[in-house]
């Protein structure tokens, strides 16, 4: 369940709180973030002019780079905003959040990084397509992939949208396309090369500004986090502090943590990162330094989290947004004034443009170089067509992403992030893992795995309380869980093996075993 | 393409499924607690300090250290009997 992040910002008069109101040094932050931005990218807009430089920054970013740069990706505002908001006013309950959004990343070390960077040059239907055959598995990959990005696009858009226009008061429509052309600029111009700056810089913007405030924080507690929880436990009780009423379900609870776990390992923007490194060695040092700065990230969020409880309050907090979402931005003003306000909502802005970002890169990157390129040209594109498609993808996703954004306008879309995380767990990653370390595994196989994951998914998120009872307003749902990763993934792994031991595909077990060298080795990478 | 490769793929796949196994038990084991021992959960170690809070830093921690031992095989056991192996095939 992660509906209560990013859930529907909505602005109650703000009494005593700056928030909402036109904030000039959040616009000069906010402005200076864009001109540095923009000036990276037209550096390098100079530096990409091959179908390499576009999709991977020409293998030329070093493990740290990529390592603040996944990270970059993955803080997503509804980890930054919604996480400090669920804590602020749940307690332990965002602890849940918080450990499972990290620990996706060991079983992205462990088992899809080194592999995919061997065998693949800029999708993960690369890895698939080295030994299954091409057109099924690429088409069945970029329905997963691009199912994934528009889901967790529509989610930051409409969820960014309400953050900006609470923060900044422009209006949402406003808020929309100013989001929208800047990430166009970046990935149409600049390719991965501007986005991985655009990571980078947002990371640590993102790091520094989260660290300043929980250290504001600690000082108010003798620098001791055990302090600041005992004074949240006297004001608010001790079930601050012990599991609440977030796991009535257990099972929904556990379907959750699967989703987070093994949708990291899926999501096509962080697995596209692992080829913009120079070898195997390079991709799984950058995943240990990523999964260092975003344990300490968590660890931050949750120490603004109980921070915002015990200085700003809960009601206080509500009293702002519904969602909570407010409370470190309430916090930051609490601490600092307008001006460390004005600083973090820059920072919140920036994090939603650079997730963006990378998002519509690595669906453009399924569009032009899985559809167009493998399948519609059969891996012989005329020259320099490649490049030319992946741009016009990035501009028409681009476009999408605000019109659908601008569409969704006030729904209640944090769903979708559900959906993108139990999409990506279940259509992309079993058939992956399935390919990578399976040498029964067949097209068949794979190729069912993907739609049934994407299918199954779609089919019980309709069916869910989720739909049904909090949008479609039914009094029950015929199925009860809020995220179906629980039956999904192990539903997806099962049809894969189960079909795969029906068929018999020759060419996938002579190609794996031509790949096995490869995986290890990566002489096909370099 | 050799056998050796086939052992060091092998060797590899072992540890990432142990490792992943030992990541998969302990944030399923913090879950479940939390699912099925709220109280526990819930009780003082010290004060401002539940069972349930150490827990959750324990998972954290836990994410590091499964990551830096894996890195640590990795650089030092997996990429020398990998350059071992590359020395090998590009003599013959």
């Amino acid at each position: 369940m992660i509906a209560p992040l990013l859930m529907q910002a909505q602005s109650a008069a703000p009494a005593a709180s700056a928030i909402g109101q036109p904030n000039t040094v959040a616009m000069a932050f906010f402005f200076f973030f864009i001109a540095i931005t923009l000036g990276i990218t037209y550096w390098a807009a100079r530096r990409t002019r091959t179908t390499e430089q576009f999709y991977a920054a020409g293998r030329s970013v070093t493990a740290a780079q990529n390592g603040f740069a996944l990270a970059g990706d993955y803080m997503s505002a509804a980890s930054f905003l919604g996480i400090a908001g669920l804590v602020s006013t749940t307690g332990f309950d965002g602890l849940i959040y918080s450990t499972g959004w990290l620990v996706g990343w060991p079983v992205v070390l462990f088992l899809v990084a080194e592999p995919l960077r061997n065998l693949g040059k800029y999708t993960f239907a690369d890895v698939l397509a080295t030994r299954l055959k091409q057109a099924p598995v690429r088409i069945a990959a970029a329905v997963g992939t691009l199912s994934t990005v528009i889901f967790y696009l529509i989610a930051q858009m409409v969820g960014g949208g309400s953050l900006i226009k609470l923060m900044f008061g422009l209006s949402y429509e406003t808020a929309v396309i100013i989001v929208g052309a800047a990430m166009i600029a970046y990935v149409l111009f600049g390719g991965m090369l501007a986005t991985t700056w655009v990571q980078i810089v947002k990371a640590a913007l993102l790091l520094g500004g989260a660290a300043a405030l929980a250290f504001l924080v600690l000082l108010k507690f003798g620098m001791n986090p055990l302090a600041l929880f005992a004074a949240a436990s006297a004001k608010y009780g001790a079930g601050m502090l012990a599991p609440g009423k977030l796991v009535a379900v257990p099972l929904d609870t556990i379907s959750l943590g699967m989703a987070l776990m093994f949708g990291t390992a899926g999501l096509p923007h962080i697995l596209m990162r692992f080829y913009t490194v120079p070898d195997a060695k390079a991709a799984r040092k950058s995943v240990f330094y990523a999964t260092g700065l975003i344990g300490f990230f968590y660890l931050l969020t949750f120490i603004l989290g109980f921070g915002a409880m015990v200085l700003v309050g809960p009601d206080a907090i509500k009293a702002v947004d519904k969602g909570g979402n407010m409370a470190a931005p309430l916090l930051a003003e609490y601490l600092g004034g307008t001006p460390f306000l004005g600083f973090i909502a820059a920072v919140a802005f920036a994090t939603i443009l650079a997730v963006v970002a990378g998002l519509t890169l690595s669906g453009a990157a399924a569009l032009s170089h899985d559809l167009w390129t493998n399948v519609v040209r059969k891996g012989e594109p005329r020259a320099g067509e490649e490049l030319k498609v992946a741009r016009a993808a990035a501009l028409v996703l681009g476009v999408i992403a605000v019109v659908l954004g601008i569409v969704f306008k006030g729904q209640n879309v944090a769903f979708m992030v559900s959906l993108a995380f139990a999409i990506a767990a279940s259509a992309n990653f079993p058939a992956l893992v399935l390919s990578i370390f399976w040498r029964r595994c067949t097209t068949q196989g794979a190729v069912a795995s993907m739609v049934a994951g994407t299918v199954g998914t779609l089919l019980l998120i309709y069916l869910s309380p989720v739909i049904q009872v909090d949008i479609l307003k039914h009094t029950s749902a015929w199925f009860p869980l809020k995220n179906p990763a629980v039956v999904t993934i192990p539903g997806s792994f099962l049809i894969g093996i189960v079909v795969s031991l029906m068929t018999t595909d020759a060419k996938a077990v002579e190609g794996y075993d031509g790949s096995v060298r490869d995986m290890i080795d990566g002489a096909r990478a370099a | 393409m050799t056998s050796s490769h086939h052992t060091l793929a092998a060797a590899r796949w072992r540890i990432a499924i142990v490792l992943t196994l030992a990541v998969v038990c302990i944030y399923f084991g913090f879950i479940a607690l939390i699912a099925y021992q709220k109280e526990w959960m819930g009780s003082l170690i010290a004060p401002g300090l539940s069972v349930g809070i150490l827990f959750g830093a324990i998972v954290i921690v836990a994410s590091w250290l499964t990551t830096w031992f894996y890195v640590w095989w990795a650089n030092n056991h997996y990429d020398a009997k990998l350059d071992a192996l590359k020395r090998e095939s590009s003599g013959t």
